[in-house]
């Protein structure tokens, strides 16, 4: 990578920066699933290894949420425009050097930000924990170069039109720029009391609902058709889910404080928009899997196909709980519960991390040119993925249930604590194994730069046979 | 920009997303900040200070920069016994809530009262000065500047003071140590009430930064910890090895907010208790008491902690 920076832009191989984000998010996310997996047995066993006061529950949470999201998540995302959107406008990627360099500023970035939230310097805000110096860098030196390579690859593609997928990921770009600017005006300007809180919310909302789902959503657009060779189903639906994206997903910030003392109107808005976006998932949900009429066979013999499906289907749970939980009468039960902990993994560990693992699995043959080391490995890592998420969410979700009967029947908490031990081991065991799955990944990754079959000129992954 | 077509789509993706934002947090932004402070609201700002996150002047969350809060039952000028009363001393440099520095924080009334009767407009961060909260005869909630109206200066009040609290920096200690992550502090509206107490009202938060909510309950509600259990002793326990107290708590252990000195001066060794601790967890012979918890020194960051637990009232 490092002689990769001072080069002159003929000089880099195109592809360059998508592999080098590709395989950072391969090993953020193994650090990330790693903290996971230890948060969770310390609330299984808080004593478990007491003594090391630097691996405090309190300091190691948020920076498990922030290495996946921001480590895992965002990096793979990075790695996915930087190989597809120049694909699908038939170029190169406007910056080559500028996607390295935004590479390297990110993992740096990304280090200092989770080193000062691990020694207990936040903001005191979910989701927008990182002080607001950090704020900055995130937003203008890893967000806004990676945006402008997004952009101006658009801009200079030798295509007419601009296929779906594109249209996502440009207006994703854009809208996660606001939302990080926005959201963060409280901490800029020292804004205080309930218009903090919510403006708290509205961040974690939209950053959620406005890049992670929709650049997933945008990444099986692409994935589904290429592998697949069928056209999408239909650029119509492509282009409700795209707009009801933008109008129904960035109102209902406030269902996330439904028990709060807002205004009871914002709340009701909220709560109806929230419904709403059951549009944008249907469009999605339906438009991919027809977009397969035909080639399902690809569900069970393509390693990307069967990731990406995998999400998709995950993305029906996870829209029907989305849509309806954040209604007044099943809030009132679930809200702030072990049941919301099992959502937000279903959203980013379920739909978003399957999405974004085709996509890496996918780029990083296309760039190296070199079919996947094993097949067995990787089938090996999605079972460990799906397994292990699936105990996770179960778990949750019952001592969700167990913790929202308690609330509403006014057990003394120790009585829930005592009873969600239980669930306690089997999230610790699923995290676990979504950590281990991802080290065979990284082995898996690495031998296929080594080693993998090369694919001819002109051939793509899917036409060359797996031969282990 | 090849298309007539992306030229209208980004003017409506413009306007939509601009829509979206005027009604999510423009409007929303008008009713919140149109809210008047309640009493509560008072406290905290007066409690905690300008800011309990990370900021300019204790950037890395040591409790600094932070009122104290004090209990007097004597006039500090005078002598004569008064009333128990909560009085809020701000030594000099201390930065105010924006509550005291800010014109839209307060709520119309409380503002006009604070300024009249309270005098608030001749305080200055630079001096300092005590404060107390106090309620007039329409039951308009509002902060008195009492160095102003009653001539009590910082030193004496500190000084005549029964009891001292550092609860403002133990609100930084609750957001450093991520106590949030498990306690909210937000009993929710339609249950809680019988086992967390009286949920919080939109002018609780006035001027407060952050608000801690919390999202993701793993603990019980700390709102009215303060009214539930009183006990400092319990708390200091509770703190050091919570299974001391409540042998199925999950909760870590925050004995290294002890420091290195207890309060009469003696060295805290860790390790030790914790080997005592273990004998006595296992059962062994003649270990029939777990290890006595050390007192916390009066400026440690687990006193600042446990004051701002009972603060919670």
């Amino acid at each position: 990578m490092l002689k990769y920076l001072m080069a002159k832009e003929e000089n880099i191989p195109q592809g360059t920066a998508a592999l080098f984000f590709g395989i950072s998010s391969i090993a953020w996310f193994i650090i990330g699933t790693g903290i996971g997996s230890f948060n969770a047995a310390k609330l299984a066993f808080p004593d478990w290894y007491h003594g090391l006061y630097a691996l405090q529950f309190g300091h190691m949470r948020q920076v498990h949420v922030h290495a996946v999201i921001f480590g895992w998540i965002g990096m793979a995302f990075a790695a996915s425009m930087m190989y597809i959107t120049p694909a699908l406008g038939n170029t190169k990627l406007w910056s080559e050097k500028m996607g390295v360099w935004n590479c390297l500023l990110y993992n740096v970035g990304l280090c200092l930000a989770l080193a000062l939230l691990w020694s207990g310097v936040t903001s005191g805000r979910e989701y927008s924990d990182h002080v607001w110096p950090i704020d900055l860098y995130i937003a203008f030196v890893m967000v806004v170069p990676w945006s402008l390579n997004v952009w101006m690859t658009i801009l200079n593609r030798r295509t007419q039109g601009i296929y779906t997928t594109n249209w996502f990921f440009a207006a994703c770009m854009f809208m996660t720029v606001i939302v990080f600017l926005v959201g963060n005006l409280p901490e800029f300007f020292h804004l205080t009391g309930l218009n903090e809180a919510y403006m708290t919310w509205w961040f974690a909302h939209n950053i959620l609902g406005l890049l992670i789902t929709p650049v997933a959503a945008a990444i099986t657009y692409y994935i589904v058709p290429k592998i697949t060779g069928n056209p999408l189903y239909s650029h119509r639906v492509g282009h409700l889910h795209f707009w009801s994206i933008v109008v129904f997903y960035s109102t209902p910030a406030a269902h996330h404080l439904m028990s709060s003392p807002l205004p009871e109107w914002l709340k009701s808005f909220a709560s109806v928009e929230g419904v709403l976006i059951l549009v944008p998932a249907v469009a999605y949900v339906c438009n991919i899997l027809l977009t397969m009429q035909g080639k399902w066979s690809l569900f069970v013999s393509n390693i990307e196909i069967k990731f990406t499906i995998t999400g998709v289907l995950l993305a029906i749970p996870l829209n029907m709980q989305g849509g309806f939980q954040q209604t007044r009468a099943i809030n009132w039960y679930i809200h702030g519960t072990g049941w919301i902990v099992a959502h937000a993994h279903l959203a980013l560990l379920g739909f978003s991390t399957f999405a974004e693992a085709a996509s890496v699995y996918y780029g990083m043959q296309v760039l190296l040119r070199r079919k996947l080391y094993s097949a067995s490995l990787a089938n090996f890592h999605f079972w460990m993925l799906l397994i292990g998420f699936s105990l996770y969410w179960t778990s949750m979700t019952i001592s969700g249930l167990i913790q929202g009967a308690a609330k509403i029947y006014e057990v003394p908490y120790v009585d829930v604590v005592i009873a969600e031990h239980p669930y306690m081991i089997v999230r610790w065991i699923g995290g676990t194994m979504v950590f281990f799955g991802n080290i065979i990944w990284m082995y898996n990754m690495v031998m296929t730069a080594r080693c993998g079959n090369p694919i001819p000129a002109g051939r793509q992954p899917v036409e060359v046979a797996y031969t282990r | 920009m090849a298309f007539r077509e992306y030229k209208i789509g980004c003017m409506m993706f413009g306007f939509a997303l601009s829509f979206s934002m005027f009604v999510t947090i423009y409007l929303p932004g008008i009713d919140i900040s149109g809210m008047s402070s309640t009493k509560v609201a008072l406290e905290k700002q007066l409690t905690y200070g300008w800011e309990s996150g990370f900021n300019y002047y204790d950037p890395f969350l040591q409790g600094k920069d932070k009122p104290i809060k004090v209990v007097l039952s004597k006039d500090p000028r005078t002598g004569a016994a008064i009333d128990k009363t909560n009085a809020y001393v701000f030594k000099a440099g201390t930065h105010f809530p924006n509550g005291l520095t800010h014109d839209n924080i307060l709520g119309e009334n409380v503002q006009a009262v604070s300024t009249s009767k309270g005098r608030i407009g001749e305080a200055s961060e630079e001096k300092g000065g005590v404060f107390l909260v106090r309620v007039d005869a329409d039951d308009t909630p509002y902060i008195e500047f009492a160095t102003a109206t009653r001539g009590w200066n910082v030193d004496a009040v500190l000084k005549a003071s029964d009891s001292q609290s550092l609860a403002g920096s133990g609100k930084t200690m609750f957001v450093r140590e991520g106590c949030w992550w498990c306690h909210t502090l937000l009993p929710e509206q339609t249950q809680d009430w019988q086992t967390f107490g009286r949920p919080p009202l939109v002018g609780d938060f006035n001027g407060e930064s952050p608000t801690t909510f919390g999202s993701d309950r793993k603990a019980p509600d700390l709102l009215h910890v303060g009214s539930r259990n009183s006990s400092r002793e319990w708390m200091t326990m509770h703190f050091f090895n919570p299974r001391l107290v409540q042998p199925h708590s999950i909760m870590p252990r925050y004995d290294y907010l002890w420091g290195t000195k207890d309060s009469e001066g003696n060295t805290i060794d860790l390790k030790a208790w914790d080997v005592e601790y273990k004998a006595y967890a296992a059962g062994a012979e003649g270990s029939i008491y777990p290890p006595e918890v050390p007192i916390p020194a009066s400026d440690s960051e687990a006193r600042m902690l446990i004051d701002f637990v009972l603060n919670l009232k």
